[in-house]
């Protein structure tokens, strides 16, 4: 079925008032040679045979809420979202809404983005947020562009920890391509156990930019203020990355003297969704709002004296500065930003803070009862919120293979990005994990063979 | 007549106005698990400065929001270039299907073959309808599709040892994400003008070819809503100096079973899932935006891709798996794509079309659009007044009246409607760039006519009425001005002001 509303009789009116015969004339303009092609496509289905494929199709994949136990997480995790933020999203005037460019009849948007904004900055701890990015590791290569403007390409060193997430680190190396710039620290075979120390000898001052991880891809949780104020003292800025639900618990980036903040909002009430669309968020200081991408909202009042909000600060975008815009960005997620507003607000700062204090108390709880089984230890001993790496017997494919059989989604195989960490699994926990998921997990795990 | 109208100073409050401290919204279940002391107090945040409302005050001020807004559900929005079309609802049921809400990224391809079978059919159907040879779900959206576009170019020439290609060609019509995608990569945008029909002017092209071109950046139909009469040579000229064509598929609505790009010669082109496949806009995003490459160029996708890793037979479906291509131009997100809010419901919207349906919403999206063109004919002046794609161009500007394209768009807004895109493209004076879509019936394109026809009498009556416009809608033009001068970007509970510094 289509949904065109418009009856043959109409159609043949129009087509008079047009002055063409039929709809087929009025495409004399496309090469006759290949003009109507035939596409192979299957027949067209009723809303009711397409609900039922759809739903076929979602049925024969295996889903953490009703098939299997997961402890995956690597960027992407299983969090409870309260029923309000759906039914939100659900009003037709949101989510069927372009950009709100025409911010008489968009306030709505303006409005819920302005608020998103405010909640971003508040838990970074930073001055300013912008109206989102595609995911967080797309942020984070907006980072290297901020800091590239800032420096106008004269510094072109990026310090870029192994312990970001491996994915984020692809593509901020295929971001840059452009910009030859000089890309250290990401070796996959460094020393990770050192923390931000190690680190801290490949700034110089022709750094513009490092780029860490909080708590980094393996969990651990660092102050990160020292580094920063090293960092600063080659002149260098520092991006840092951070998961949002660890903010609500940790220190904030803001206090640790971080110049940009950025993430993976996806975690704030967006669903796994097989790995989007997520929500890439980006704070910073307001001294660099001039070099940052993305769209933007910010306060105003209208002609009859009413506050309102409009798209500002639009001379840095595309449209308007074409070649010499900061990015060729022009959607963010917005109504995504809206569905993380919705999470934080309905859950609100007490709500918040039980989810944190739930995923940090089952992880380690997990964490305790698996370093117990022979053969297994967790890998490193800094403090960690809700990852952690665990040291397994056998290759982690083998572990994974045999916990799938017993329903369960085993961790992340670190073996795959980390020559160094091979038969190292990242286990994940959320509050959605229980007691009874984690023992399930110690059980099968205790019975196996060690080999 | 400020008394009468008496308008509120704060219309709604934001969400910190709205807290108390105390109230509760959603609370958690209890830990059931033994406690574990947390890290050292010097890792700890001290404060939280977040809003604490009750879930009704919280549901009840988004839904005051939403009121605030118009979308493609409230009315008519015939925004040009961006394809508002209606966005079926059986596509936000399919989409939250807890087999695709509740899948994550990386399980094993084994627990997610439903995944990946129709991310696999899904490339397989951009390409038929497209006529590209491999196709890439990645992209975020059509911007990003884009840039992806940009750097497969920029890597298939570098491959070839072709290491002097740096300027682009791009004409004076493209959308401002062209020049900007470019930039990205440190290329040099060269304009080249239009035609006196909107065609790219050969002549002015068939000078820019040399050598050093990576290709050409091209939008058809045009930005115009005019489909190029001269595209072969355009692409031969393009091919002959050894550079790359690129399409910019935000106008594919007009093409769907019409005309492929892939057999017109170009050799990539991204698609906008939010705009031809009825994905919502949802307010400025999420987009998705697939990109489709020819043979020679299939190797530098990015990775990874979606494959059959095992034929099936008569018992058993094929195996699915990723796949990285041998020279890739590496990874332009975290992940698969926009899954979820993107394939899934551009996968319904093409399942449920198929091939006639497709090429219906392309014919009746020209049909709308050259309606409108029509109903306006002596009204409002069309620049290049010729049948027109899905869309058209109308200058919004009167002999003998200082009213401008600005004023009729927010008159527009008195009259119930969305406005057209204004002054886009810059080659257009006080453009109105007017797309109705397929989606909409006479009576609504009758209505739309109307009013706009109304407001060229009433530009020349009461030029000040339009001035001043909106006069109905809740809120009224904004001081752009001071919101670009005093930067408030963020709202704070009072006692959590930032500092003066």
């Amino acid at each position: 079925m289509t949904f065109i509303p418009i009856s043959p009789g109409e159609r043949d009116a129009m087509l008079a008032t047009i002055g063409v015969g039929s709809l087929d004339d009025l495409f004399e303009a496309v090469p006759a040679s290949h003009r109507f092609p035939k596409l192979d496509l299957p027949p067209a289905l009723s809303e009711m045979e397409a609900a039922s494929q759809l739903a076929d199709i979602a049925a024969s994949n295996e889903n953490v809420r009703e098939h299997l136990i997961s402890f995956l997480g690597a960027g992407a995790y299983h969090h409870y979202i309260p029923a309000a933020v759906d039914h939100i999203l659900r009003r037709g005037e949101f989510y069927t809404a372009y950009t709100p460019y025409q911010p008489e009849i968009s306030q709505g948007t303006l409005q819920a983005i302005f608020e998103y904004q405010s909640l971003m900055a508040a838990l970074t701890g930073m001055e300013v947020s912008n109206a989102s990015h595609y995911d967080g590791a797309t942020a984070a290569a907006e980072a290297v562009s901020l800091a590239y403007a800032q420096f106008r390409g004269k510094r072109r060193r990026v310090v870029l920890s192994p312990a970001v997430h491996p994915q984020y680190r692809a593509v901020i190396r295929t971001y840059v391509r452009g910009m030859g710039l000089d890309l250290v620290g990401d070796d996959p075979q460094a020393d990770l156990e050192g923390g931000p120390d190690s680190l801290v000898a490949a700034i110089d001052d022709q750094t513009m930019l490092a780029v860490v991880q909080y708590p980094d891809f393996f969990g651990r949780i660092y102050d990160w203020t020292d580094f920063i104020e090293a960092a600063h003292g080659k002149g260098a800025l520092v991006c840092i990355v951070a998961n949002p639900t660890a903010l609500v618990m940790l220190k904030s980036p803001g206090d640790m003297g971080a110049d940009v903040v950025v993430g993976e909002a996806q975690p704030f009430g967006i669903p796994l969704w097989y790995g989007g669309p997520y929500l890439g968020y980006f704070t910073t200081k307001k001294s660099y709002v001039h070099k940052m991408a993305g769209r933007l909202v910010g306060e105003t009042v209208d002609s009859r004296g009413q506050r309102a909000y409009v798209l500002t600060l639009t001379a840095r975008e595309q449209h308007i500065k074409r070649e010499r815009a900061t990015s060729n960005i022009c959607t963010n997620q917005g109504l995504l930003a809206l569905a993380s507003a919705v999470y934080m607000s309905v859950l609100g700062k007490a709500g918040l803070r039980e989810v944190a204090d739930l995923c940090y108390q089952k992880a380690h709880y997990a964490a305790t009862e698996l370093s117990k089984i022979k053969g297994y230890g967790l890998c490193f001993t800094d403090p960690f919120f809700h990852e952690f790496a665990l040291c397994c017997p056998k290759p982690v494919s083998d572990i994974n293979a045999h916990l799938l059989e017993h329903g369960i989604l085993g961790g992340y195989d670190l073996g795959q990005d980390y020559p160094g960490l091979k038969d190292h699994m990242l286990i994940a926990v959320t509050e959605m994990t229980s007691k009874d998921d984690i023992d399930a997990l110690t059980a099968v795990l205790s019975e196996a063979p060690h080999g | 007549m400020a008394e009468i109208r008496s308008t509120p100073l704060v219309v709604e409050p934001t969400i910190f106005d709205l807290s108390t401290p105390g109230r509760r919204g959603v609370t958690m279940p209890a830990s059931d698990v033994p406690e574990t002391p947390l890290p050292n107090r010097d890792l700890l945040r001290q404060d939280l400065p977040f809003p604490e409302l009750g879930e009704v005050d919280i549901v009840r001020h988004y839904t005051r929001l939403s009121t605030f807004n118009y979308g493609v559900d409230t009315g008519f929005y015939p925004l040009g270039s961006c394809t508002m079309k209606y966005n079926p609802k059986i596509n936000e049921d399919t989409c939250r299907l807890p087999g695709y809400l509740f899948t994550h990224p990386l399980q094993p391809a084994e627990t997610v073959q439903g995944n990946l079978a129709l991310m696999h059919e899904m490339q397989e159907w951009l390409q038929e309808i497209s006529g590209f040879a491999a196709v890439t779900l990645q992209p975020a959206a059509g911007a990003h599709g884009e840039f992806t576009g940009v750097l497969i170019m920029h890597a298939y020439h570098a491959d070839r040892g072709d290491h002097k290609r740096n300027k682009m060609l791009i004409p004076d019509a493209a959308h401002g994400t062209n020049p900007a995608s470019v930039a990205m990569l440190g290329m040099t945008a060269v304009q080249i003008p239009s035609d006196a029909r909107g065609n790219v002017d050969l002549e002015a092209l068939a000078a820019a070819c040399d050598d050093t071109v990576v290709g050409m950046m091209l939008t058809n139909p045009n930005t115009l809503g005019l489909f190029d009469e001269h595209i072969a040579e355009v692409v031969k000229l393009v091919h002959d100096c050894g550079g790359l064509m690129y399409g910019d598929g935000a106008n594919l609505n007009a093409l769907l079973g019409i005309v492929r790009p892939g057999d017109l010669g170009f050799d990539v082109m991204h698609f906008n899932l939010h705009k031809t496949f009825s994905v919502p806009h949802g307010g400025g995003g999420p987009g998705s935006g697939p990109v489709g490459v020819s043979a020679p160029l299939a190797d530098f996708l990015p990775a990874p891709l979606v494959t059959i890793v095992e034929q099936g037979d008569e018992e058993a479906p094929p195996l699915f798996g990723f796949q990285t291509p041998k020279k890739s131009i590496g990874r332009m997100k975290a992940f698969h794509g926009h899954f979820g809010g993107g394939l899934v419901r551009a996968y319904t919207y093409i399942a449920m079309h198929g091939a006639e349906g497709l090429k219906d919403v392309a014919r009746y999206a020209v049909l709308n659009a050259n309606y409108l063109r029509a109903r306006l004919h002596g009204s409002y002046r069309v620049p290049f007044d010729r049948v027109c794609m899905h869309e058209f161009v109308a200058e919004g500007r009167f002999e003998g009246s200082d009213v401008r394209a600005l004023d009729v768009a927010k008159r527009l807004m008195d009259y119930g409607f969305h406005p057209p895109t204004n002054y886009f493209p810059l080659i257009v004076h006080e453009a109105l760039m007017i797309e109705p879509t397929e989606t909409e019936n006479k009576d609504t394109l009758d209505s739309f006519a109307d009013a706009l026809l109304k407001i060229a009498a009433e530009a020349k009556t009461q030029p000040q009425l339009l001035h001043d416009a909106p006069h109905t809608t809740r809120f009224g033009r904004m001081d752009e001005v001071k919101a670009a001068r005093e930067l408030v970007l963020c709202c704070w509970l009072p006692e959590e002001l930032p500092k003066d510094d």
